[in-house]
């Protein structure tokens, strides 16, 4: 468990980051927690003559309300998110989320932006961030781009970041009136990758009809998976439990898990629709919906 | 209560243990802390094939990574006649392969360089060239006729098989089983699992040219025995035993995993004693779940004989061991299959017959006594499980058919069917302790409630009995070495004493435990008595600390030289009183004249008059030595329940309380058996639920990292809830037994039992740990009770 050499880098400021980047083009690599990476280069499953840590820019770790967002600095540590008093009063699916990746000792390093940059369909955010409808801000050389969270995980280990951005934001938008959100993650143990996990949003109406519904999921395809037809399905009817149940079964068919030492195929996909069904359960609670 | 005050304290007391300070500052020192003037490191090529011929191995490229200074392989080791070494069992094993690979990540050649980096860059250099060979992974396979012969090294060697052992009455046995009215059977597995030890294996090597004398720091559980066994099997290249020093500095965890002899040890030797410096080898996490010795791998069919009314009356047991490719088990010779011929139990058995048939496969070697007596954890799972079968089948509650069967109190000393003499135990009263503590009848009650709303919940019930504390020299030897264990204490002249041992801690306690028993023994405060181990130059010879025998030998070998020392005492506190020996009586550090108790002498005034006024025609001095020959082991036992909630939705088994009455006989360190106690039920917990290494019709493995072999945290482990009863061993000096590992033991069958309980109206007798939520979920859908 011993990687083969490496330069590191230090850069103190954004543009010097993106430059180094640049510099490097088929070489280097934004190390961030470092809690996905260094085990890939340690293991030698893969390779980077030149890593370039932004733990060192400032500015880059911050949680905040803003303009009707929540605005995350793309190196904030999962501790942060977990702890942070905003976090907690209005965004209970991110804690959710948070409090179960990895154990304590990892969210201390890990960053939620690494969490999404990587590109694992076996990291929770990924889900989360689909559920609620994300934005995530890159830094490259021809300046800041915006890339909506559906259009940002193209395969596996694969995202819309060119080699030479950095992620430096993620932005969620701000909870309205009757909107609730939750994820459910089945693991085999605390730190291990999920089986399969659920992250669910809702916005019901006055009426108590489903306005808006988000749904991720995690592990159960080789890219986080957008549920779109379970989300279509819930808009206009009433959050009961044989509609929860009916967009969880859809859920599930939307999921394309492969088999390993967490399950076989039909396990996952049966966790897919059991755990989306749960975390529709107490998105619509939080919601108020019940 | 304890005899002794808080100051000396002696048994009994929870006296806070002396080697914490210096683990909780990080001032311990483990093998990887070593480090020595010039010292080279190694890493190790492995096998990416389960089975494989070797064509070439290219070492050029290596040779030219900058650091690299050598590249050891079965040639080189072929030189010296090194490329083989015998195994505890008398198997042989490979150091380094000169023809074929055995089994993925065996080790294929060894990268010496001048720092670890180095090394591994070196590693990655190595070209090996391989010929995939038919592999042999199921067992079941490997018996059968035809199978390839993985053992082509044997000469005329034409099948699998490495041993059949048997013992029992067969033939009664069978007669039993042909009149009985009830019978049940039952196949049971005990996966492969790993010890995962925090610390990895290594050592560091330092073999000194000038005065040919090898020194090795090492993780070995067994310091003296691998000196032994270092002259044994290097003596050829002029090793020899008064030139070796095997030093085991502080472990972080052996569980039998440290027993063996691994090839890394070996190529390290070699490489130090051919370059004349010192070369540390430490395995990383990975090599050491991928290639070290396993544990377990038993493919057991049980079957008990019963009347209608639940007294059973004979056990059968057929049993099919998967080695791997070498027998690398560190049994007692004597015994193959360790001591599983414990396997009636806590029962009163009249007949029983067991047979194990050990076969090889292309599988990593070993068959080690993970935190067990040898054995002894796929004994207790097979006669707990098939119990409960018997239970279901009769429709008994399984509290009941225990009681109804178990050794009664006055049976002791208790002679068992497969030829065991139980020195003392009393199983109902530990039984019925647990089941008042944990409220058994609300439970029942709770449970058929919670079936009637098609909740799922399960009580499960394990009263194991335990054999520890190998042996007494009649039977056991490893090697030919009896298993006696050995203690030397010195006394100085201001009363502090050091006390040596021949076993070797490895987080077990005994810098605090066995000053204790010498404080018990001598009223020297345990806080003034040094206890060091794992020195074969400076501690006695004794067998190592494995299968719970440190305090029943060891410790009993303790009590034994601190009494000598006594009567020497009261040989000079006769002289010193001016009184006649028969006239002193002993009471926690003092001698008094009898009747005239203002007349004694305290140990330290003796101890002072040992150097400084002894008799005339005595020896100066206060020590003595011992070596202790157990004329039994010990039979610890106790009753574990364990009540589970089963999530119907995603098959996922959570604990709720688990209830854990062991017996130990007398108790050294109450703290200290608690902890045992808490860390064995968690590493029980562990197989029961959680570990299990698989390999997949290639050989390839499946959870050789801790991303797959899933150890248990604070998180997944339950509030253990501990009580005792407390029932001595008559034989053992100060009436100990041993405890390390009831609790692995006894663990595994309870929380096993719970989720069958929890499944048992639905037709389900049995599950093969560990118990997954997968598995579970597949049981639930097949009964279409699934949410
Ligand atoms: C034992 C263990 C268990 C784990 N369990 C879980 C789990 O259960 N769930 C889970 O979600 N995760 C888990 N993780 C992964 C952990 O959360 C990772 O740390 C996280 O996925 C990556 O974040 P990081 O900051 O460590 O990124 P790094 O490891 O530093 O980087 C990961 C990748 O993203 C790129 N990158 C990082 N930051 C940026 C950026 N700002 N801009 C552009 N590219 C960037 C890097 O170049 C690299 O390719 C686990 C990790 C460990 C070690």
């Amino acid at each position: 468990m011993i990687p083969s050499s490496f330069d590191y880098h230090a850069p103190a400021t954004l543009a010097e980051a993106v430059a180094l980047l640049g510099k490097y083009p088929e070489d280097a690599k934004v190390l961030s927690g470092g809690q996905s990476l260094l085990p890939l280069l340690k293991l030698r499953l893969g390779q980077a003559g030149h890593l370039i840590d932004i733990g060192k820019i400032p500015g880059l770790e911050y949680i905040k309300e803003e303009g009707g967002m929540l605005r995350i600095g793309g190196r904030t540590r999962e501790s942060a998110l977990e702890r942070s008093e905003i976090v907690q009063k209005r965004y209970p699916i991110l804690v959710d989320t948070a409090k179960v990746i990895a154990d304590p000792i990892v969210r201390n390093l890990a960053t939620v932006g690494g969490n999404l940059a990587h590109g694992d369909p076996g990291n929770d955010h990924p889900a989360t961030m689909l559920a609620l409808g994300a934005q995530v801000v890159a830094m490259g050389k021809s300046g800041e781009r915006v890339i909506p969270i559906d259009k940002f995980f193209l395969g596996l280990f694969r995202t819309a970041l060119q080699p030479d951005e950095i992620l430096t934001e993620i932005r969620i938008p701000a909870p309205v009136e009757g909107s609730g959100g939750a994820y459910v993650k089945l693991e085999r143990k605390v730190g291990d990758y999920a089986t399969a996990a659920s992250a669910a949003y809702v916005v019901i109406g006055t009426q108590g009809f489903v306005e808006r519904a988000g749904i991720g999921l995690t592990n159960l395809g080789p890219t986080p998976i957008k549920a779109t037809a379970a989300e279509k399905y819930l808009i206009g009817k009433k959050p009961e439990t044989a509609a929860l149940a009916e967009a969880a079964r859809i859920a599930a068919q939307a999921t394309e898990p492969s088999a390993d030492r967490r399950g076989a195929v039909e396990y996952k996909r049966e966790m897919a629709r059991v755990l989306t069904g749960r975390a529709l359960k107490k998105a619509v609670e939080r919601a108020g919906g019940k | 209560m304890p005899k002794t005050s808080a100051e000396v304290q002696g048994m009994g007391h929870s006296m806070k243990r002396k080697e914490d300070p210096r683990f909780l500052r990080g001032k311990g020192n483990y093998v990887d802390d070593v480090q020595l003037p010039g010292m080279l490191h190694m890493d190790i090529v492995r096998s990416p094939f389960a089975h494989a011929k070797i064509k070439s191995i290219k070492t050029e490229a290596a040779l030219k990574v900058p650091g690299v200074l050598a590249v050891i392989t079965g040639e080189t080791l072929a030189k010296y006649n090194l490329h083989w070494m015998p195994t505890l069992m008398s198997d042989t094993q490979m150091v380094l392969p000169v023809e074929k690979v055995m089994y993925q990540s065996q080790e294929v050649a060894a990268v010496i360089a001048t720092d670890r980096y180095a090394a591994a860059d070196g590693v990655e250099a190595v070209e090996v060239e391989y010929d995939p060979l038919p592999v042999v992974i199921d067992p079941w396979e490997a018996i059968k006729p035809g199978a390839p012969v993985l053992r082509t090294d044997k000469k005329g060697k034409e099948d699998n098989k490495i041993f059949h052992w048997e013992v029992g009455d067969r033939s009664g046995t069978d007669k039993a089983f042909k009149d009985a009215e009830v019978t049940v059977k039952q196949d049971i597995y005990l996966p492969r699992i790993h010890v995962a030890s925090i610390e990895t294996c290594g050592c560091v090597a330092d073999f000194d040219k000038v005065n040919g004398k090898l020194t090795v720091y090492m993780t070995t559980q067994a310091p003296h025995a691998i000196r032994t066994v270092f002259a044994l099997v290097a003596g050829h290249v002029g090793l020899s035993e008064e030139k070796i020093r095997i030093i085991a500095p502080d472990i972080g965890g052996g569980f039998g995993g440290k027993v063996p002899v691994y090839p890394g040890y070996v190529i390290a030797v070699a490489a130090s004693v051919v370059i004349g410096k010192p070369v540390k080898w430490v395995e990383d996490r990975m090599e050491n779940l991928q290639a070290d010795s396993f544990a377990r791998d038993y493919h057991m069919t049980a079957e008990l004989a019963a009347k209608k009314d639940g007294t059973i009356t004979a056990l059968r047991i057929k049993t099919l061991a998967d080695h791997g490719y070498a027998d690398a088990a560190a049994n007692p010779s004597k015994f193959p299959a360790g001591l599983f011929s414990v396997c009636t139990g806590s029962y009163d058995v009249k007949k029983a017959f067991a047979e194990v048939d050990g076969v090889y496969t292309n599988k990593p070697p070993g068959g080690i006594a993970y935190r067990c007596s040898f054995r002894v954890t796929e004994a207790a799972h097979a006669i707990e499980r098939i119990t409960d079968v018997l239970a279901q089948e009769l429709k008994m509650d399984p509290a009941d058919l225990r009681m109804k069967n178990f050794i009664k109190k006055e049976q002791f000393p208790y002679k068992a069917a497969l030829g065991w003499e139980y020195d003392s135990g009393d199983y109902h009263a530990a039984l019925k302790k647990a089941m008042d503590k944990i409220g058994y009848a609300e439970l029942r009650k709770e449970q058929a409630e919670k079936r009637a709303r098609g909740e799922l919940m399960g009580i499960g019930i394990c009263s194991f009995t335990e054999i520890v504390g190998a042996g007494p020299s009649k039977h056991f030897d490893i090697l030919g070495i009896k298993m006696f264990d050995s203690a030397e204490i010195r006394v100085h002249p201001t009363g502090k004493a050091i006390a040596r041992f021949g076993t070797k801690s490895q987080g077990q306690g005994h810098e605090t435990t066995y000053a204790q028993i010498v404080a018990e023994e001598l009223g020297i405060p345990a806080a003034h008595v040094q206890v060091e181990e794992g020195d074969t130059d400076t501690a006695p010879y004794g067998l190592g600390t494995y299968a719970s025998r440190s305090t029943p030998v060891a410790g009993a070998a303790g009590a034994l030289a601190a009494r000598k020392i006594r009567e020497k005492a009261k040989k000079i506190a006769a002289h010193l009183l001016e009184a006649s020996e028969e006239d002193l009586v002993w009471e926690t550090g003092k001698f008094s004249v009898k009747g005239a108790p203002g007349r004694s002498k305290t140990i330290q005034e003796i101890a002072f008059a040992a150097y400084t006024n002894h008799p005339q025609g005595m020896e100066a001095g206060l020590e003595a030595i011992s070596y202790y020959d157990p004329p039994n082991l010990t039979f610890p036992f106790g009753s574990y329940i364990c009540v589970v909630d089963i999530d119907r939705g995603t098959g996922m088994v959570k604990i709720r309380r688990f209830v854990a009455v062991d017996d130990c006989g007398n108790i050294i360190n109450p703290m200290i058996v608690d902890g045992q106690i808490h860390g064995g039920l968690t590493m029980g917990m562990a197989p029961a639920l959680l570990e299990e290494i698989t390999y997949d019709e290639s050989g390839n493995i499946q959870g050789g990292s801790f991303m797959d072999y899933l150890v248990p945290t604070s998180m997944e482990t339950p509030s253990w809830e501990l009580d005792k009863t407390t029932t001595p061993s008559p034989h053992h000096p100060f009436g100990a037994k041993g405890v390390g590992e009831s609790a692995t033991v006894g663990a595994p069958p309870a929380i096993a039992n719970a989720v069958v309980d929890a499944l048992s109206h639905l037709g389900v007798k049995h599950i093969d740990i560990p118990i997954t939520p997968e598995k579970v979920w597949k049981i639930l859908k097949e009964k279409g009770v699934a949410e």
